[in-house]
């Protein structure tokens, strides 16, 4: 995953490790079936869930063809609350913003509940290279962080671990006991982290929706983690991109259950918070400063494109991931991405570029079960293509393909070229046959794992003259 | 799939200047090539009453990707309109021609795998049921994850043929567990690609296309 390989080579390097170790993708494949079952039994008990995925779906339309109006609204709503809101345009100016804020304070040591944004940025590598101490306090992150790995999975980060690998990795890091107890090993790590979020001068969180009626951030979590990052500590940081903005406080009403059902298939999430500015005159705990970052980071971007703007609905619920037949194969480490999955795959290329992410969508058999399963009805798979076809129109598939290309349509304009090359091919799958599967194999891509059927001794279109 | 709907008392042509579809371009993101060879498929098949496909995945290229393709331009009324006549063939027989028994017969046990593009793109997922439920001697068997892909994809099978092959891996353990004699399916690139591994694998479980099934007699 090293930054400095091609993404493409990365991609293609990772995902013949992983597709080889059978072990690890049964495993993933099983934690992920659990997940559907119990996705399944909740979805059931909407009265109609599809509904409900249109009604989710255009409430957050709603929020980003008006963003500008509702970004505003939820800003000035936190301010009059003695909030303070940046606007950052791009990583480095979230990563300024953020870090002025914990070098005023003068702070030694920030705790962080689970945020997907900050990995966007790389604010980690910076805060530690500045000499803060970084303590994610979010199970799943805390594990990743230990192995000085990124999340794996943008909801679940460390589910490619099994609990004995964890066990190791706490009795190598914490000398923690020698346990494979899940309920244990969370007790180890609840231990170390009490007393870290007693010591942290500032906590850093991220939102999972901006109320823009209210001026209110919502956090959505299930360790209760983030209600103590967010209020112990004196100052409180929330960093969270634009396009997380809904309208009104009653649409949570209906986003906080579509995200845990389409989530982790909860009905509802243990903790849902909202918080709406600092500690107030009349109120005796809570941070007493509160920062909200708001990020674009090429959002906008992404915005000004008409086609695939309802990639901005996405909730980060990870639902596309959980049933993406690729992610279940090659894991989410070989993205190389912050976002993984299927809403990595279209938003990447956006964020970071089409030309070094493109492969991300041809790394797809445009299956569209994401799309099925998305609660926000984003047209996720057909955005795949859509970046295949801007790709292409760039002329970014190089040479090769697109004479390939040509030459296809040249065939199949023609009948009787297109017969003369079914007979060219059938001759190649006889003459090939001695070196079938080999290196030298012309169809090799094709004939390493798998046969291919002898043609058929008549064509059907001989059969067809033979019957008149 | 001629035999069967000879039987039903319907008469079908094939014409023979016919090539491909233009999948293959189109999702490889070539547009415009794909359109040229779409416009072949125009000039071929403008004239017919109803078009069977013996795929979910070409009729979905037709039915739901041409519209998009030739929207803006001056033939898209003849695309919008051809588009509504063309089905995958067991839509046609059950949902177009309201048959669900064709009097076939083959014995043994059959698991059904659906292509994702006749599952997702067009609905597709009771009639090939209905139809199999129907074939004298065969019983139909769900495996795990039936609409899961088999990891074909077009040019995805070979620009990613590790995916692709780790994809139909999970296609063969669910097939193996339901104890099948037959894989079934309406697509014959699925059937190519699990096919071809199975194959490889030296698995006995046989893939058939439904039309195949729907000829025994």
């Amino acid at each position: 995953m090293s930054q400095s390989t091609n993404p493409t080579t990365q991609f293609q390097t990772d995902a013949n490790r992983v597709t080889a170790d059978v072990d690890r993708r049964s495993f993933l494949r099983s934690s992920l079936r659990g997940y559907q079952t119990t996705r399944d039994a909740t979805q059931e008990r909407f009265l109609n869930y599809e509904s409900a995925r249109i009604a989710a779906g255009d409430a957050k339309w709603e929020a980003i063809e008006n963003l500008d109006v509702y970004l505003a609204q939820f800003a000035d709503k936190l301010e009059a609350r003695g909030a303070t809101v940046h606007w950052c345009s791009d990583s480095a100016e979230a990563r300024d913003a953020i870090l002025d804020i914990i070098k005023k304070h003068d702070a030694k040591s920030v705790i962080k509940s689970k945020c997907m944004t900050t990995e966007e940025i790389h604010l980690n590598d910076l805060l530690e290279k500045e000499g803060f101490e970084v303590v994610e306090s979010d199970l799943g992150e805390f594990i990743v962080q230990l192995r000085d790995e990124a999340p794996y999975h943008f909801v679940f980060p460390a589910m490619h671990l099994k609990k004995e690998e964890i066990n190791t990795l706490f009795q190598e890091k914490l000398k923690s006991i020698n346990t494979d107890d899940p309920e244990e090993l969370t007790m180890v790590a609840r231990e170390v982290l009490r007393q870290k979020y007693l010591s942290a001068d500032i906590g850093i969180s991220g939102a999972n929706f901006g109320v823009a009626e209210t001026g209110m951030i919502s956090i959505t979590e299930n360790e209760g983690n983030a209600r103590l990052t967010t209020s112990l500590p004196k100052v409180h940081i929330a960093l969270m991109g634009i396009e997380k903005i809904i309208p009104r406080l009653e649409d949570l009403a209906l986003m906080l259950p579509m995200l845990a059902t389409a989530g982790t298939g909860q009905h509802l999430t243990c903790y849902n918070s909202q918080l709406g500015g600092p500690r107030q005159d009349d109120e005796s705990d809570g941070p007493v400063e509160m920062h909200v970052v708001l990020l674009d980071n090429h959002r906008t971007r992404l915005l000004a494109d008409p086609e695939q703007r309802d990639a901005l609905r996405c909730i980060r619920c990870g639902a596309c991931l959980n049933v993406c037949p690729i992610f279940k194969n090659v894991g989410g480490h070989t993205y190389g991405t912050t976002y993984q999955g299927p809403i990595g795959s279209v938003i990447t290329p956006h964020l970071r570029g089409l030309k070094d992410w493109k492969h991300l969508s041809h790394s797809s058999s445009l299956c569209g079960a994401c799309s099925e399963t998305c609660p926000v009805k984003i047209d996720l798979h057909h955005h795949l293509l859509r970046n295949r076809r801007d790709a292409a129109g760039k002329g970014q598939g190089g040479l090769a393909e697109r004479t390939l290309m040509l030459g296809f349509t040249i065939v199949m304009r023609r009948p009787w070229l297109y017969r003369l090359t079914g007979r060219l091919g059938k001759l190649g799958h006889v003459l090939t046959k001695p070196i079938h599967g080999t290196r030298i194999d012309p169809f090799y891509a094709w004939k390493k794992t798998r046969d291919l059927d002898d043609p058929a001794k008549q064509s059907f279109k001989q059969y067809w003259k033979s019957r008149k | 799939m001629v035999n069967v709907l000879e039987r039903l008392g319907h008469e079908v042509d094939y014409p023979e200047g016919q090539t491909c579809c233009g999948q293959p371009a189109f999702n490889s993101g070539y547009f415009p090539e794909a359109k040229k060879v779409a416009d072949h498929f125009l000039d071929t098949f403008a004239d017919a009453d109803m078009v069977a496909v013996p795929s979910g995945s070409c009729t979905a290229m037709i039915r739901k990707f041409y519209p998009e393709l030739y929207q803006d331009s001056p033939q898209a009324k003849v695309v919008s309109e051809l588009s509504g006549r063309v089905f995958e063939f067991t839509e046609l027989l059950v949902n177009q021609l309201g048959v669900t028994d064709v009097g076939a017969k083959l014995k043994g046990t059959a698991t059904y795998h659906d292509g994702c593009h006749g599952l997702r793109e067009l609905g597709i997922q009771d009639a090939p049921r209905k139809l199999l439920e129907n074939v004298e001697g065969l019983s139909l068997v769900e495996m795990d994850e039936a609409q899961s892909c088999c990891g074909f994809g077009g040019t995805f099978a070979i620009k990613f043929p590790q995916i692709s092959t780790a994809m139909t891996q999970v296609k063969l353990g669910s097939a193996t567990q339901t104890e099948a004699d037959y894989l079934i399916s309406g697509d014959p690139s699925c059937l190519m690609q699990i096919g071809g591994y199975f194959s490889r694998q030296k698995s006995s479980i046989q893939c058939l296309h439904i039309a195949e099934v729907l000829d025994q007699q």
